[in-house]
């Protein structure tokens, strides 16, 4: 077992632009231990990279989120964020989740499947209308998950304009101080109270509508809590859905034979879905520091109690002793389980939502633009918790 | 005292190993590969069994009274 200490070093390691795995990855997955690392903001943490050791961190109960309040966690700003439902462990967190998982169960999204496939339907033709190019993000990765988070939440999508300057502000990673996350973060708060009012004066068959019940009725929840929840679920529940979709179509058309391969075989889609949210690493280092209770083992080395582990779900999920070909997109890959969506009491809430609308937006695609081609140069987000194209034109 | 006791099982083609039913209830739910399973069938009843079992993303866990379902909660 490993105890020395060396000079942690600086992460992360991703490049911003593109969709690169960066090699010291694979060098931190292959060393004995686990390396440490310092990110520009906290205190240096250890970073679990291999999938069996990722796993252990997410899901095992000796590793809080909570306690990360306590300490200098490690981040990207000077700033902290509120972290929400993400900065709580059980017995906090279940009374929390409980409350919305019931609207994004397997059985209850797929009610919405016909929804998200006439959105996307109706956003391609939109695109045929105005003519080439279009951009991918704005025209229709965006208000696919933006409509559907919107409706099943109770959130005007004509708001759009308004909470994507927040949601931006909300994931950049860009020196915003204390302050400017203050202020930002009251914004979203004050738009998502006044929702909220509104909710309670006309309920309507929705999300927000439950949750508000839950707090009036069943007192399950602090009014805090209330709008704290609604603003991580509209967030949530647009913005990595919305920088996949381009991230998956960006990939498949790097090799066209992939792309023509899901022409021919729509049938491939739900396992080429899995497969890129294994493939693709979305994130462009790695968050939300889990901190040991007390003393564990986690691949070699024992973590004391008080000390932060990261986990980097991109390197886990290319881990060549747990998939095959790990550094190969195997489109039709058999039971891929990959831990793109987390792992643990904070495996995404909306994990399945997710899924169908990144399956009918790629299927939407393949059936009506089926010569899709990049047609300009894309723009990178940078300065974001997570990667992709800000814009990205294309033409059929 | 009570008597009552309650059914769990984990469904194992639907269970994609999300590991929320281990994180949250170690002692009832263990990861075995790469799918869930129950330690016991028979449990107390204890709220936080119904609660893992509406947490889980697949709703692979059933939770049933003297044959009824009472978990997951509607």
């Amino acid at each position: 077992m490993t105890t020395t200490r060396v000079e942690p070093v600086s992460y992360p390691f991703n490049e911003e632009e593109g969709l690169d795995l960066n090699e010291a990855y694979a060098a931190a997955r292959d060393a004995d231990g686990m390396i440490r690392v310092r990110m520009p903001h906290g205190e240096p943490a250890w970073l679990a990279t291999r999938y069996a050791d990722v796993r252990l961190v997410l899901g095992d109960r000796r590793f809080s989120r909570a306690a990360s309040v306590d300490h200098d966690e490690p981040r990207m700003s000077p700033g902290r964020r509120p972290g929400g439902i993400l900065a709580m462990d059980p017995p906090d967190h279940t009374r929390l989740r409980t409350l919305v998982a019931k609207a994004f169960t397997g059985r209850r999204v797929e009610l919405l499947r016909p929804r998200v496939a006439d959105l996307a339907t109706g956003l391609i033709r939109d695109m045929k209308a105005a003519g080439q190019p279009a951009d991918l993000v704005e025209d229709y990765a965006l208000p696919i998950p933006v409509a559907v988070i919107c409706e099943l939440l109770g959130v005007p999508a004509a708001d759009r304009p308004r909470f994507r300057v927040w949601s931006d502000a909300a994931l950049s990673t860009s020196g915003l101080t204390a302050e400017e996350f203050g202020r930002n973060r009251t914004e979203l708060l004050d738009y998502m109270g006044g929702l909220i009012a509104r909710h309670r004066e006309e309920p309507a068959d929705d999300l927000m509508t439950a949750l508000i019940e839950a707090r009036d009725v069943r007192d399950r929840l602090s009014e805090e809590e209330l709008v704290d929840l609604c603003v991580g679920i509209l967030i949530a529940g647009h913005e990595t859905t919305a920088s996949q979709i381009p991230n998956f179509v960006y990939t498949l058309l790097e090799q066209p034979r992939r792309w023509r391969r899901l022409v021919e075989n729509p049938d491939l889609v739900p396992a080429a879905v899995e497969e890129l949210l294994r493939f693709v690493p979305l994130g462009a280092g790695a968050g939300f520091a889990r901190y040991a209770t007390e003393d564990v083992e986690v691949g070699g080395v024992l973590v004391r109690a008080g000390e932060p582990v990261l986990v980097a779900i991109g390197a886990a999920n290319r881990d060549g002793l747990r998939f095959d070909s790990a550094d190969e997109l195997v489109l039709d890959r058999a039971d891929n389980h990959h831990v793109g969506f987390g792992h643990g009491v904070h495996h995404c809430l909306g994990a399945p939502l997710a899924r169908l609308e990144l399956q009918e937006a790629l299927l939407a695609l393949l059936r009506d633009l089926p010569d899709l081609r990049i047609a300009g140069d894309i723009t990178w987000k940078t300065q974001m918790l997570v990667r992709g194209p800000r814009s990205m034109p294309i033409g059929w | 005292m009570s008597t009552v006791t309650w059914h769990v099982s984990v469904d194992g083609h639907t269970c994609i190993g999300s590991g929320m039913c281990a994180a949250l209830l170690p002692e009832l739910f263990a990861l075995r590969g790469a799918t869930a399973t129950a330690l016991r069938d028979e449990v107390a009843p204890d709220e936080e069994v119904l609660d893992a079992a509406d947490s889980c993303p697949a709703s692979a866990i059933l939770v049933t009274e003297e044959g009824r379902e009472i978990g997951p909660r509607p």
